[in-house]
């Protein structure tokens, strides 16, 4: 009966209810997911599981192993192996039906609502979700671009990116010295560049105690910077400097042929350099036509473009308000968008949204930090209620227990995204 | 006196309520340009005038910019470890000498609790952004934290729980597995409601439990209950 009325409805209005009509020229409505991380792995699994069969969800990610971004300086500092960090859609496809589709998306046609493929197919969608993480923005470290990244790895996507550093960490002369470029705001988990340096850190203390690590940021302050300063000061003091804007780390120049940094004029010969360029969303938003600058906003409801009600951004790529860009705020906002979505195509309940983030960061063995945030959606944005951050002072009992608990989430949150 | 003066001030100047945004910046603006722009900058180039610059205002402690020379009053209570956030700013708005006798800020207060939240919402955009760095203030207020007895008494809603619990299965695996974060998985109901109230009280000391539970009603926290006794994986 609501079936019915719903469908005359859809008829009379015309172009705009398109959902239902779509889903009553095919059969089953489609769900294309764009990106298979964090957000985008996440809401396929949730549309899949809870539409129990309703959907039809397609996910198209062009890696077949996965290697989660979150965790993977615990990879550089030894603490973990990049197999720890890898993971596979088979649970995606055996235990909730996804069609799991290993491709590049290159367009969306949002007129005809449909993705084409880098391996010429076009893929029909009802709703579409892109989750498309990071891209970095042209020109940003002048001297740098893509075609550097061998020379000076930025290591913001995991993979063989990560895995290059790595090495060039380990093959670093005795005494050498590690740059890295810090990136701007806004970007790609606030804390990881931080923890990253503290890793690097105490990879360098058992190898190669006296070398140097640098650090060029153009921000004034960042994300549990007292927190981060303290641990550099009592586990590796004297082997990191910083260099903020005060000191011109917001006049950087690359050369990646010689290996050397400019910083305001004065020239570092680096072993290592680290370049982590200013971000913007994953290209595919752009061809999706739904960015605005160099981010894609979003309603707080249900993750929806401004754009077109139809495409949906989640993670790192969305403008949304005040969730910083991590792997646990896009697994949160996928969990609202597949409510929403769900409740679109089926008629399901909808609930109201809510948000959570928590971001954990290791210093050193067992020296575990975290800060954390709910939110909830307004309708300006998401906006943040309430939240916490570990404190300086902390005993070494309450470090641990937060660094294994970062373990705990670690298995959870992959296990929510893949299982 | 002054120390148990403080928090009734506070507890009376911020009534519970349902969480909304701070308020209208855009008026906020306007009360700004004719109530406190005679004294006070804000904004790119703000610089200490009659009152001190106001940027990074949020999370600042009192009497705690450098350059600045403030009224012993506010300097004391900045050393006694006041911090400005929504709730104090608030209090202190409303009637400057009430909250600090000594203040030099010679202003008569801002009645009206709207336009309070309206001045901080638009103060708050020159803050810091919780989006770059997390541990920033909030912008939005959260909802009013208080038990009823009769919640062992409710009946919670699995469907609305299954949703609910998504965020939970971030961190607690569904499976029941510990690897690091304890199982939740096949509580009793009551034991899943009195440990969930113990977070929301503050009882139960973990930073990210109290939060997540602050946030839920009696009927959220039922409903999760009901979903997680009956959870089969």
């Amino acid at each position: 009966m609501k079936l019915n009325r719903r469908l005359f409805l859809g008829a009379t209005a015309a172009t705009l209810a398109a959902p239902m009509v779509n889903a009553a020229g095919h059969g089953k409505p489609r769900v294309v997911v764009v990106g298979g991380g964090a957000g985008g792995a996440t809401a396929a699994r949730y549309i899949a599981k809870d539409s129990k069969g309703e959907i039809d969800v397609t996910l198209i990610e062009p890696s077949r192993t996965y290697y989660t971004c979150f965790f993977s300086n615990l990879y550089l500092g030894g603490f973990k192996t990049i197999d720890d960090i890898g993971h596979t859609y088979g649970g995606l496809a055996s235990n909730h039906g996804v069609n799991v589709v290993h491709d590049w998306a290159v367009g969306v046609d949002r007129d005809a609502k449909t993705v084409s493929l880098a391996g010429g197919a076009s893929v029909p969608y009802d709703k579409l979700i892109l989750s498309p993480g990071i891209d970095f923005v042209d020109g940003s470290v002048p001297g740098w671009d893509l075609s550097a990244q061998n020379a000076m790895p930025h290591a913001y996507k995991a993979g063989s990116q990560t895995e290059l550093l790595k090495a060039q960490i380990a093959a670093m002369p005795e005494g050498g010295t590690y740059v890295m470029v810090a990136p701007p705001n806004p970007y790609r988990c606030p804390p990881g560049p931080y923890e990253r340096v503290s890793m690097v850190a105490h990879q360098l203390k058992m190898t190669n105690p006296t070398a140097k690590i640098i650090i060029a940021d153009p921000k004034p302050k960042f994300s549990k910077q007292a927190l981060f300063e303290e641990g550099w000061q009592k586990h590796y003091g004297g082997m990191i400097d910083l260099l903020g804007p005060d000191f011109g780390g917001e006049n950087v120049t690359v050369d990646p042929g010689a290996m050397t940094v400019d910083v305001d004029g004065e020239v570092i010969q680096a072993d290592v350099c680290n370049v982590i360029p200013a971000m913007k969303a994953g290209r595919i938003a752009e061809l999706a036509g739904v960015t605005d600058g160099n981010w894609a906003p979003v309603n707080a409801i249900d993750m929806s473009t401004k754009a077109d009600p139809d495409v949906y951004v989640l993670g790192d790529a969305s403008q949304q308000g005040d969730m910083p860009k991590s792997g646990f705020s896009a697994n949160s906002q996928a969990k609202v968008c597949a409510n929403a979505v769900r409740g679109a195509l089926t008629g399901s309940r909808v609930f109201p949204a809510k948000f959570s983030n928590t971001c954990w960061s290791l210093i050193d063995t067992n020296d575990g930090v975290k800060v954390g945030a709910t939110y909830e959606a307004t309708d300006e944005k998401i906006a943040k209620v309430d939240g916490f951050v570990s404190q300086t002072g902390e005993d070494a009992a309450l470090r641990k227990a937060t660094y294994e608990e970062s373990e705990g989430w670690y298995a959870g949150i992959t296990a929510d995204m893949f299982s | 006196m002054r120390a148990v003066l403080i928090p009734i001030l506070l507890a009376l100047a911020v009534p519970a309520q349902a969480a909304e945004d701070l308020g209208d910046a855009e008026n906020g603006a306007k009360i700004f340009k004719s109530q406190c722009r005679t004294c006070h900058m804000v904004g790119e180039g703000a610089r200490n005038r009659v009152g001190p610059q106001l940027n990074g205002l949020f999370g600042r402690a009192a009497g705690g910019l450098e350059g600045f020379k403030y009224s012993k009053s506010l300097a004391r209570a900045g050393a006694d470890g006041l911090e400005w956030h929504f709730d104090t700013l608030n209090a202190y708005i409303d009637n400057p000498k009430v909250f600090a006798s000594g203040t030099r800020m010679n202003y008569r207060g801002l009645k009206d609790a709207g336009q309070r939240a309206d001045l901080l919402a638009y103060l708050r955009i020159y803050s810091d952004d919780p989006a770059n760095i997390p541990e920033a203030d909030p912008t939005a207020v959260g909802t009013d934290h208080t038990v009823a007895p009769e919640i062992l008494a409710i009946v919670g809603d699995a469907e609305y729980g299954e949703y609910l619990a998504s965020e939970c299965l971030t961190c607690h695996k569904a499976d029941g597995a510990d690897d690091g974060i304890p199982s939740v998985t096949n509580w009793p109901a009551e034991d899943f409601v009195v440990a969930m109230h113990a977070y929301k009280d503050k009882i139960r000391p973990h930073p990210v439990m109290q939060m997540m539970a602050g946030r839920l009603n009696n009927e959220e926290i039922a409903a999760l209950a009901a979903y997680f006794e009956t959870l089969e994986d």
